[in-house]
């Protein structure tokens, strides 16, 4: 008798704790890929607006696969799904979009969105990359996009955002705020790409005040919050009084100590005003749904091409915050002069180390040595 | 001369700054294993606690409520192990990795659910409190060597710490007196040694499991929240990573014994903070620097640490009529 019933709770808890999982937790019948199609007639019907894509033609079709932070992550796959909805509704396409929730979905979900015959397919984010490259080579007539990493093939069109343009400016605000003429870097992870941040970055700073100070630490890792505090309030306790991170999860802990201390900090990727009002002085915005709509309208318009696309501050693809309630009117003039010469060609933000270092010296920034 | 003092004041707030999360949970995973339950499962219930914290605290205002939720809801996903392994005498450590999952993937669901499709929390209005916070500030303003005192000078950044992190210590030697001291403490280790030796002598060693099992849970909970509510705080999914793991190496470091876990969690603390003053001073490769945790943990193991004892029946359930 005992133990029928154990074997009833057993199997009572065992349901109980595969039901609860199943949302979250990748279960069999939940890594079929999430669809939502919205097609144009559900939202804004395209023949309301203007209709570039001509009366008889099929609509442009781009389906878009996201990584495992899903669709809602209020960060690069909610921003490029916006992005798509402002092509469905100003270009009048067809867009629709995969969850991922694990690693191993990447592959059905690519596939799916190839049987379903769409012309362009988006990976959102460089993790998609290994499983892109090899279903990207079993479709070699298909067309398909990455954000934040290189072409992965003949047929694919690699989006990178041009980091540096943003971490200049954020680099010309930290250096007009700072009153130690000192300021900080902390880096997540050092690498060609990770490393644009910090180029950018060193270059506002020593374009504005050349006598200002950069302190830098890299946490080799984008999840250490305390490490990410304890490196920030060494900077402080060691004169710098602004820091800006491109560390991920470890800016969490660099914004921490900004908050603690009374000092500023700089955010990235996102407005990060919202983690700490008083202490975020302003972020390096990547913004992935212009740059998605800007490939949309490439493919639209028949200009997309396979290989490394770049966008830049002048399809608005990268920017600084909009948030700027604790810049002084000096530092707002400063950064609004610096993004005219951006956008005039008159800077040109070096992104890469020869660049730099052919324009700063070897020297200055040592992360990438 | 000053510097130096500065420096080692920073080393000193990092080490404090990782040790309490994963003292909390080395706590807790001593109290499940003396009792003879292997707790796999201690970085899922600290996922757990590390949300709820943040989620609570979010909504309430209140750390100290958010505190003490956070660890009943590591309480409850323990109890849920307690049942698998102790009632239905399941693999502990089976169930330990099934709540591992189970636990970050529930917090991640209910944060999605509570914040609108985020993954991570908004930030807590208030924070756990420093407790000698105006204590120092008094001391600083008004006592004529207050310089000592001085906000970011070397008392400061050592002493003046969140209230987690004395708690914390102040755990460590309730742990070791219930251990060690009360006659819960000799039943506790007795069943964890020999269970049926136990029975036999009228303890009951399934409310006695039971008991350490939830309780280790609770620890685990508390050491999440500590990160949420003290060092940062928000939540995010990446935020626990690999902690809880590093708390029950560092009970197996100190040979299940309180006082040698908490040896074992500051060294790994306090390793952390190395990498963070070393890592500034920017003169040694990041790789390097990177690895001095796990290097010391290593070497200390291999010189220093002899044989641990493990309870004799650690891992394996009780089954009366055997």
């Amino acid at each position: 008798m005992k133990k029928f019933v154990a074997l009833i709770l057993a199997l009572v808890l065992a349901i109980a704790v595969f039901g609860c999982a199943a949302p979250a937790v990748d279960q069999p019948e939940n890594t079929t890929p999430v669809e939502n199609t919205n097609t144009p007639a559900d939202t804004a019907a395209p023949a309301d607006t203007t209709e570039p894509t001509g009366d008889n033609k099929a609509p442009y079709r781009v389906a878009m696969v996201t990584d495992t932070g899903g669709i809602n992550d209020q960060s690069f796959n909610a921003l490029a799904w916006a992005g798509l909805q402002r092509a469905e509704q100003e270009l009048g396409c067809e867009v629709k979009y995969f969850e991922s929730k694990t690693d191993a979905d990447y592959a059905p979900n690519l596939e799916t969105a190839v049987d379903e015959g769409y012309d362009l397919i988006l990976c959102i984010g460089f993790m998609m990359a290994d499983t892109l490259s090899e279903v990207a080579a079993n479709y070699p007539d298909k067309s398909f996009a990455i954000i934040d990493n290189g072409s992965v093939g003949p047929n694919v069109t690699g989006v990178n955002f041009a980091t540096e343009q943003c971490s200049y400016l954020v680099g010309v605000a930290a250096a007009t705020m700072t009153q130690t003429n000192n300021v900080g870097f902390v880096i997540g992870m050092v690498s060609p790409l990770m490393n644009t941040f910090g180029y950018g970055y060193y270059a506002g700073v020593r374009d504005t005040n050349p006598d200002c100070q950069i302190q830098c630490y890299n946490a080799n890792n984008f999840g250490d919050v305390a490490g990410g505090k304890s490196a920030t309030l060494n900077m402080y306790t060691n004169g710098a009084d602004i820091v800006y991170h491109a560390a991920g999860g470890t800016g969490l802990g660099v914004i921490e100590a900004a908050k603690e201390q009374g000092k500023l900090a700089i955010g990235v990727d996102q407005d990060q005003s919202y983690l700490a009002p008083e202490a975020v002085l302003t972020s390096a915005v990547k913004r992935v749904d212009n740059g998605v709509f800007e490939l949309c309208k490439a493919g639209v318009e028949g200009t997309l091409t396979a290989g490394d696309v770049n966008y830049d501050i002048t399809t608005g693809a990268v920017d600084i915050a909009e948030t700027d309630t604790l810049m002084s009117d000096e530092c707002k003039a400063a950064v609004a002069a610096a993004k005219e010469k951006i956008l005039s060609g008159e800077i040109k933000v070096p992104a890469t180390a020869e660049e730099f270092d052919a324009l700063y010296g070897a020297d200055f920034y040592t992360l990438d040595d | 001369m000053d510097q130096v003092l500065k420096t080692l004041g920073i080393l000193l707030n990092a080490t404090l700054m990782y040790t309490p999360p994963l003292l909390f949970a080395a706590l807790g995973s001593c109290c499940s294993e003396k009792s003879g339950v292997i707790n796999i499962g201690i970085e899922g219930m600290m996922t757990v606690g590390a949300f709820t914290g943040a989620a609570v605290g979010y909504f309430s205002g209140d750390p100290w409520l958010a505190f003490i939720c956070a660890g009943l809801a590591g309480a409850l996903f323990a109890f849920i192990h307690g049942f698998a392994c102790i009632t239905c005498k399941a693999d502990q450590t089976i169930s330990g990795t099934a709540i591992n999952f189970l636990a970050s993937g529930i917090s991640i669901y209910v944060c999605r659910l509570l914040f609108a499709g985020n993954t991570e929390t908004h930030p807590v209005p208030n924070k756990l409190p420093r407790i000698l916070n105006s204590f120092f500030e008094w001391c600083s303003a008004n006592l004529s060597w207050g310089k000592a005192f001085e906000k970011n000078g070397f008392l400061d950044n050592v002493f003046n710490t969140y209230a987690s992190a004395y708690i914390a210590f102040l755990l460590v030697i309730v742990i070791w007196f219930i251990f060690y001291k009360t006659r819960f403490g000799l039943r506790l280790r007795a069943v964890g040694e020999h269970p049926q030796a136990a029975d036999t002598l009228g303890v009951n060693v399934t409310l006695v499991r039971y008991i350490c099992v939830t309780l280790s849970g609770l620890l685990a909970g508390l050491g999440g929240a500590s990160i949420t509510l003290a060092t940062v705080s928000a939540f995010r999914p990446s935020i626990v990573i690999g902690q809880g793991f590093i708390a029950i190496a560092a009970v197996i470091f100190g040979k299940f014994k309180p006082q040698g876990a908490m040896l074992g969690c500051i060294l790994f603390g306090f390793c952390n903070g190395l990498k963070v003053v070393v890592g500034s001073s920017g003169s040694i490769p990041v790789n390097i620097i990177s690895m001095i945790p796990y290097v010391v943990t290593i070497i200390a193991l291999i010189l220093f640490v002899g044989k641990a004892h493990v309870p004799a029946a650690n891992g394996k359930p009780y089954i009366k009529s055997k």
